[in-house]
């Protein structure tokens, strides 16, 4: 069995009394350590696939089963424990708070499990380390690039030690050297540290960067 | 997870700053009412239960005359009458300085001995006895008609020596009074008297401001068995049912709350406005609440992102107005009661603020967090990560 396996996923949004259909009985397997990329145009619902694989968004219909757990019979704080255990997000717009240094910003998904505040320091460094962000660690968001407020993101992603994580697009508000920093970063969560990486991106470039590439449109696998 | 709170409560300080401040002064508008009530209350609270008062049956400001004096001490089971009648003059030196002076006749100290005694007193001229019964220090103020005797706490606060001559202007009874303070008194553990009263001769009043009239104002009663005061308070407002001057009688206690009822519906007005303003708070700290947090949502989407549940953002949030309210709430009932208690207010030399209303206030002012918090934090958690996500702010 496949290590993500969607099966015959629909999910129906309704907008005042119409009906619209973003994905449309959608079938699709990654296996564990795969780097995939989800390419498509808009409304094609490549960021709604994304959000059913991370357990923020719930299908219409169908069987959504991510390392295990059919996600789609998951609710409530079930799910959220689910996904602090098992997904690590990373946002177009970084979306870091702007209250927090990047070391607390690392820190935050560590807060929900119990550890000390010692531990918790220790492994946000080190995740900041790894995006090799250590020197602005107490730096606020409002005080970094583009660039490294992703950077910061990824290391957020990935401080909870996540099999899987989860990009929407984390390269499209970058400029180009930033974004090519961003996806070597994630070519080496994949390579070095086995992560499971689905990205979402507009950028062929980008997309080059992963082990297979998914065409959607319109709600179903054109490729 | 508390320090999420305080930092996002810190994200926006003026604001933060603000709606502690209002939270503050309504909540010490609050206790200040409910301190007025207290004081109220605590001045009703001042009689004895053991002890009947007789005054006139139209009015409290109606005078009786003296002459009742006799009949009421002939009932059986009255131990003791003595007379009070209000003065209300004012220390021109400190004309907004109210404090309580009475009239008393030579029985009074006796009888109320178990609630103020005689600390300290000037020797007399003429070394005189004192009549059976009275304490030997009351010598020179019963040997001298303006003399008077002054609770330790206001000769304080006045800064009079013992042996002076004082002055007030008279309100009730006009024109320019002067006593010479011939003694201190302070209260006795567990009496009901405050020591903060000038107390004067019945004679000096009738014959400077009665003109000679044998009036007085209030007959207080000691009795032999309190059990029987219900009784001889019947037999004694029957006594005089027929006169021009008819009495209504009833224990001290009963006395002190009617003369706060004096008030009407002030207790009830005051609370009502004190839950206004708790109620007017509330919509201002809920509207507060909600603004914050709908500042945050894709904020909020983020955290349940990561996997904060519905629950925990529910409390972060709730928690978050708490803190304010309770903050506030704590400040304002606390300046309250340390910043009130002990000042004067109209004919109470003191007010009062008791424990139980500050802490009403403080739980007024948790549950005003909670309330407040509520409907933002329901929101929050009910938000859908997607919404939360998509909104831009």
């Amino acid at each position: 069995m496949a290590w993500v396996d969607i099966r015959d996923v629909h999910k129906v949004y309704e907008r005042d009394t119409q009906k619209v259909t973003v994905l449309d009985g959608l079938s699709l397997q990654i296996q564990e350590g795969e780097f995939v990329a989800l390419m498509g145009p808009s409304g094609s619902g490549k960021t709604t696939l994304l959000n059913l694989i991370g357990g923020i968004d719930q299908p219409t219909s169908g069987d959504l089963v991510v390392a295990g757990t059919n996600i789609a019979a998951l609710k409530g704080a079930q799910l959220a424990k689910w996904r602090s255990a098992t997904i690590g997000y990373i946002f177009q717009l970084y979306n870091l708070m702007p209250v927090l240094t990047a070391q607390q910003n690392v820190e935050l998904p560590l807060m929900l499990y119990k550890m000390s505040g010692a531990e918790r320091k220790k492994r946000a460094s080190f995740a900041l380390e790894l995006v090799g962000l250590a020197d602005r660690s107490t730096h606020y968001p409002r005080q970094l690039s583009g660039g490294q407020e992703q950077r910061v993101a990824i290391a957020r992603a990935l401080v909870s030690d996540p099999k899987l994580l989860l990009a929407d697009e984390p390269t499209g508000d970058l400029d180009r050297k930033s974004g090519e920093e961003i996806l070597q970063l994630l070519e080496r969560l994949n390579r070095e540290f086995k992560k499971t990486i689905i990205m979402v991106t507009h950028d062929p470039h980008a997309a080059e960067r992963a082990h297979r590439l998914v065409h959607l449109d319109k709600g179903v696998l054109t490729a | 997870m508390f320090h999420l709170v305080l930092v996002n409560l810190f994200r926006n300080k003026l604001r933060t700053v603000l709606t502690l401040l209002s939270v503050l002064v309504a909540l010490f508008l609050y206790s200040s009412l409910g301190a007025i009530l207290d004081t109220l209350q605590a001045a009703s609270d001042s009689g004895s239960r053991e002890r009947l008062a007789t005054r006139h049956a139209i009015a409290l400001t109606n005078f009786l005359p003296y002459s009742y004096k006799q009949r009421i001490a002939q009932i059986p089971g009255v131990k003791r009458v003595c007379t009070q009648v209000w003065f209300g003059a004012r220390d021109p030196q400190d004309r907004g300085g109210f404090f309580t002076q009475f009239a008393v006749d030579n029985d009074f100290w006796p009888m109320y001995k178990k609630d103020i005694r005689i600390v300290e007193a000037t020797k007399p001229q003429v070394a005189l006895g004192v009549p059976a019964g009275q304490d030997p220090k009351l010598a020179a103020y019963l040997a001298e008609r303006p003399a008077c005797i002054v609770g330790v706490g206001l000769m304080k606060k006045k800064n009079w020596k013992l042996g002076q001559t004082i002055h007030l202007d008279g309100t009730i009874f006009p024109g320019t009074w002067d006593f010479v303070i011939r003694g201190t008194y302070d209260k006795q553990p567990g009496g009901t008297w405050d020591n903060e009263m000038l107390l004067f001769r019945q004679d000096y009043l009738v014959e400077k401001g009665l003109k000679g009239n044998e009036l007085t104002g209030v007959f207080k009663l000691e009795l032999n068995d309190k059990s029987q005061s219900a009784a001889i308070a019947r037999q004694v407002d029957a006594m005089f049912e027929n006169s021009d001057n008819a009495t209504k009688t009833e224990s001290e206690q009963a006395f002190g709350a009617g003369f706060v009822s004096m008030f009407g519906n002030v207790p009830f007005a005051l609370r009502m406005i004190g839950f206004a303003v708790v109620f007017t708070i509330l919509v201002i700290s809920a509207n507060t609440m909600v603004m914050s947090v709908r500042e945050r949502t894709s904020e909020i989407g983020v955290l349940k992102t990561l996997g904060f549940s519905d629950g925990s953002i529910f409390g972060m949030i709730v928690a978050e107005a708490a803190i304010i309210t309770t903050g506030g709430g704590l400040i304002g009932a606390l300046l309250a009661k340390f910043g009130l208690e002990g000042k004067p207010l109209a004919f109470i030399p003191q007010m009062v603020i008791r424990w139980e209303t500050v802490f009403t206030a403080i739980a007024i002012a948790v549950l005003l967090g909670a309330v407040s918090g509520f409907i933002p934090a329901w929101q929050a958690s009910r938000l859908r990560i997607v919404d939360a996500l998509r909104r831009v702010d």
